[in-house]
């Protein structure tokens, strides 16, 4: 305990916050982007999966196969395949480009599975009326489908927000700076693994807590407004 | 002239027959009435004709041409001639009163907003309901959610009006003002195909009754044959059971 | 691209791989428990304890549920030695998915307490049930259906992060990649077949689940979402 307090003003130097600054900044980004592009291309592959026409079929069955597999690799070993698959390809050695490609990847497919099960919440007489008033599959969505099914899908949307942030961790291990990367360098400099770690940990918490409360309270918020 | 004419139609959700050989045409200002036990395929007759079932052989005219249920610019103008009001009102949640009236009628038929509006607040005051325009769905009573539903087919202007049980979602004191709105139309002569268990007003408005069991149309008869002395035995059992219940 | 895929080499390792994968199950499997039983104590607390106690949990599951498991890992592997508390990696990692676990299936359980509807156990005092009867008959097949689906999920989730072991030098299946990858460098085909047996390994047990849920817990999970 005594050796903790003697190593915190050592610890606290401006080089190391602003060491650590820039990794939660890293932790955010990689986050933020995953999950920008997933609900972007996440959405996509919902709608399409939800299309009738016969020759989308193909499609459909593509999009159900990659979600299977992507939800069923462990991040550490979707990322570690990636990083060796660029190494082959060699299309680009930027650890954060291939940390980002795979965050991107998995998010799309837990991402696109949550709205489409948001799509599939919503009655399937709301799709009667549209399609008896002449509604295309698109206009259905767009005035009728999305404007009621964000409710169901923000929820646990948010609770993947925050398995992202945490999951973001395991980037540490192609060596992308980010925070959990950045706790490790500080504990080989010889600060000690309590601090190094304790300090990484409140900035996890400080990136998740406020997402973390915001989803509660919107979960809270739409399921009092529904009755 | 026969506006609608369905000849020898199938249809099956999934395996099950629903629809077995149907026969029916309808004429022009017509109100014909379905009854029959529930499952007995009504309510799947009145889907089929907006192609929320597609047939799976036979054939069905609307102004004599043939519709092909495979074809979307054909399904599409059949759901511009035909309307329906879903026995579960069917109103999107997240619109109120007003634009789920004009929502289709502006979006999808393109006509001019200004217009539409004031053909909505018309059919809604006409409905009772010129109070609740800001009101959504689930702010409303069922009686009243299911007379925005009528406005809301009204307002696409169409030909042939389908009513799908509309009735049996309501309390009996909020049956009768859906009613009336139905007997307003009557009187104003639109054709109406109606599935209902309300006989006494099947028996009012009706110029003929259809009565189905088990996916196939069973008698076709006058409201008077068809309550007093119907030609078939099933009719006579389902029409006693349903009177004598009352 | 001048490189070929050989899968020849590294199949021969697939019996090795496979009895990884057997590790990887135990350490699911074990996490799990521990995670259901504290979870349950702390839900028991979070329903029925008092204000103080309320906190405590409230504050544990906030915790561990805004914070990466692997630097939880971290933490109990490398920061507790400073208080002489040495752990093996096995019993580190077990530890802290454990505690992890707890955290998460302490919030699933305790939805589930909150479903019981009063009005079917006040149909049940009224029936004169036993209070041992109103558990076995309208408590527990009711919270049972509701739980089934979350906690399914959540195992899985768990089977997929038994591969951070393989970082603190446990050889389940991800380990046992890393030790062949640094003995024969094929490494796109180890991580493929690894990637593939994660996928089979969540399969088989999605399709148990779905499986016992229907038949004993009337539970309705998709085996293909």
């Amino acid at each position: 305990m005594e050796r903790l307090i003697e190593e915190i003003p050592n610890f606290f130097t401006i080089w190391n916050v602003i060491f650590l600054a820039k990794a939660m900044g890293v932790t955010f980004l990689l986050t933020a982007i995953g999950c920008i592009v997933g609900f972007s291309v996440g959405g996509l592959l919902a709608i399409f999966r939800k299309t009738k026409t016969i020759f989308l079929l193909p499609i459909r069955i593509l999009i159900v196969i990659y979600t299977e597999i992507f939800r069923r690799i462990p991040f550490l070993v979707s990322l570690l395949l990636f990083f060796y698959v660029f190494q082959i390809i060699k299309i680009s050695d930027d650890l954060f480009l291939i940390a980002t490609i795979t965050v991107c990847v998995i998010a799309t497919a837990y991402i696109g599975e949550i709205i489409r099960s948001g799509i599939e919440s919503i009655n399937q007489t709301q799709w009667d009326a549209a399609t008896a008033m002449n509604f295309t599959y698109y206009q259905t969505l767009k005035e009728i489908i999305f404007p009621q099914a964000w409710k169901v899908i923000l929820p646990p949307a948010f609770g993947f927000f925050i398995m992202f942030i945490k999951d973001t961790a395991l980037a540490s291990q192609i060596g992308v700076m980010e925070l959990t990367f950045a706790a490790k360098v500080l504990n080989n400099k010889g600060f000690s693994p309590l601090l190094s770690f304790g300090t990484i940990l409140i900035l996890y918490f400080i990136l998740s807590f406020p997402l973390d409360r915001f989803g509660k309270y919107m979960e809270k918020k739409l399921a009092s407004n529904r009755n | 002239m026969p506006q609608i004419e369905i000849k020898s139609a199938n249809a099956f959700y999934d395996k099950l027959h629903v629809l077995k050989n149907i026969e029916l045409s309808v004429d022009r200002g017509e109100i014909v009435s379905l009854i029959g036990p529930s499952g007995s395929g009504k309510s799947s007759l009145l889907k089929m004709l907006v192609g929320l079932l597609i047939p799976k052989s036979g054939d069905v005219y609307l102004n004599k041409t043939l519709v092909n249920f495979n074809n979307q610019s054909d399904l599409r103008v059949i759901r511009e001639q035909i309307a329906i009001v879903f026995q579960q009102y069917n109103l999107f949640q997240n619109m109120n009163v007003l634009k789920n009236v004009s929502i289709a009628p502006t979006k999808i038929q393109k006509r001019n907003p200004k217009e539409v509006n004031d053909q909505a607040l018309f059919l809604l005051e006409k409905v009772g309901l010129k109070d609740k325009l800001e009101s959504y769905p689930d702010e409303l009573s069922g009686g009243q959610q299911q007379r925005v539903a009528i406005a809301r087919a009204l307002c696409l202007n169409p030909e042939i009006l389908l009513l799908d049980e509309i009735t049996s979602a309501l309390d009996p004191e909020l049956v009768k003002e859906v009613l009336d709105s139905i007997r307003l139309l009557a009187a104003e002569g639109m054709t109406m195909l109606i599935v209902s268990h309300e006989m006494s007003f099947v028996r009012e408005v009706s110029s003929r009754v259809v009565f189905m069991d088990d996916g196939s149309i069973i008698e076709v008869n006058n409201p008077k044959n068809i309550f007093e002395s119907p030609k078939e035995k099933r009719t006579l059992d389902f029409v006693g059971k349903i009177l004598k219940d009352k | 691209m001048g490189y070929t895929l050989v899968y020849t080499q590294v199949l021969e390792f697939l019996p090795y791989l496979i009895k990884g994968a057997w590790i990887s199950l135990q350490i699911a499997i074990l996490a799990f428990s521990g995670g259901m039983f504290f979870g349950l104590i702390l839900a028991t607390i979070r329903t029925f304890g008092n204000n103080i106690s309320n906190k405590i949990v409230i504050c544990y599951v906030t915790f561990f549920t805004n914070t990466p498991q692997l630097v939880q890992i971290y933490f109990l592997f490398f920061a507790l030695p400073e208080f002489g508390i040495l752990l093996s990696p096995y019993i580190a990692v077990l530890l802290g998915m454990t505690l992890n676990a707890a955290a998460y299936l302490c919030e699933i359980q305790r939805a589930g307490f909150l479903s019981i509807r009063q009005n079917e156990l006040d149909a049940a005092k009224t029936l004169n049930f036993s209070l041992m009867q109103q558990v076995k008959y309208v408590i527990l097949p009711h919270i049972m259906k509701v739980l089934f689906p979350p906690l399914s999920n959540h195992y899985i989730i768990m089977t997929l992060g038994t591969s951070m072991a393989a970082i603190f030098g446990v050889e389940e299946l991800t380990g046992r990649a890393f030790n062949i990858n640094s003995e024969t460098f094929r490494s796109v085909e180890i991580f493929s077949i690894t990637a593939l047996i994660y996928i089979v390994i969540t399969f088989i047990a999605t399709f148990l689940l779905a499986v016992i849920g229907r038949y004993f817990f009337k539970a309705k999970i998709r085996i293909i979402q």
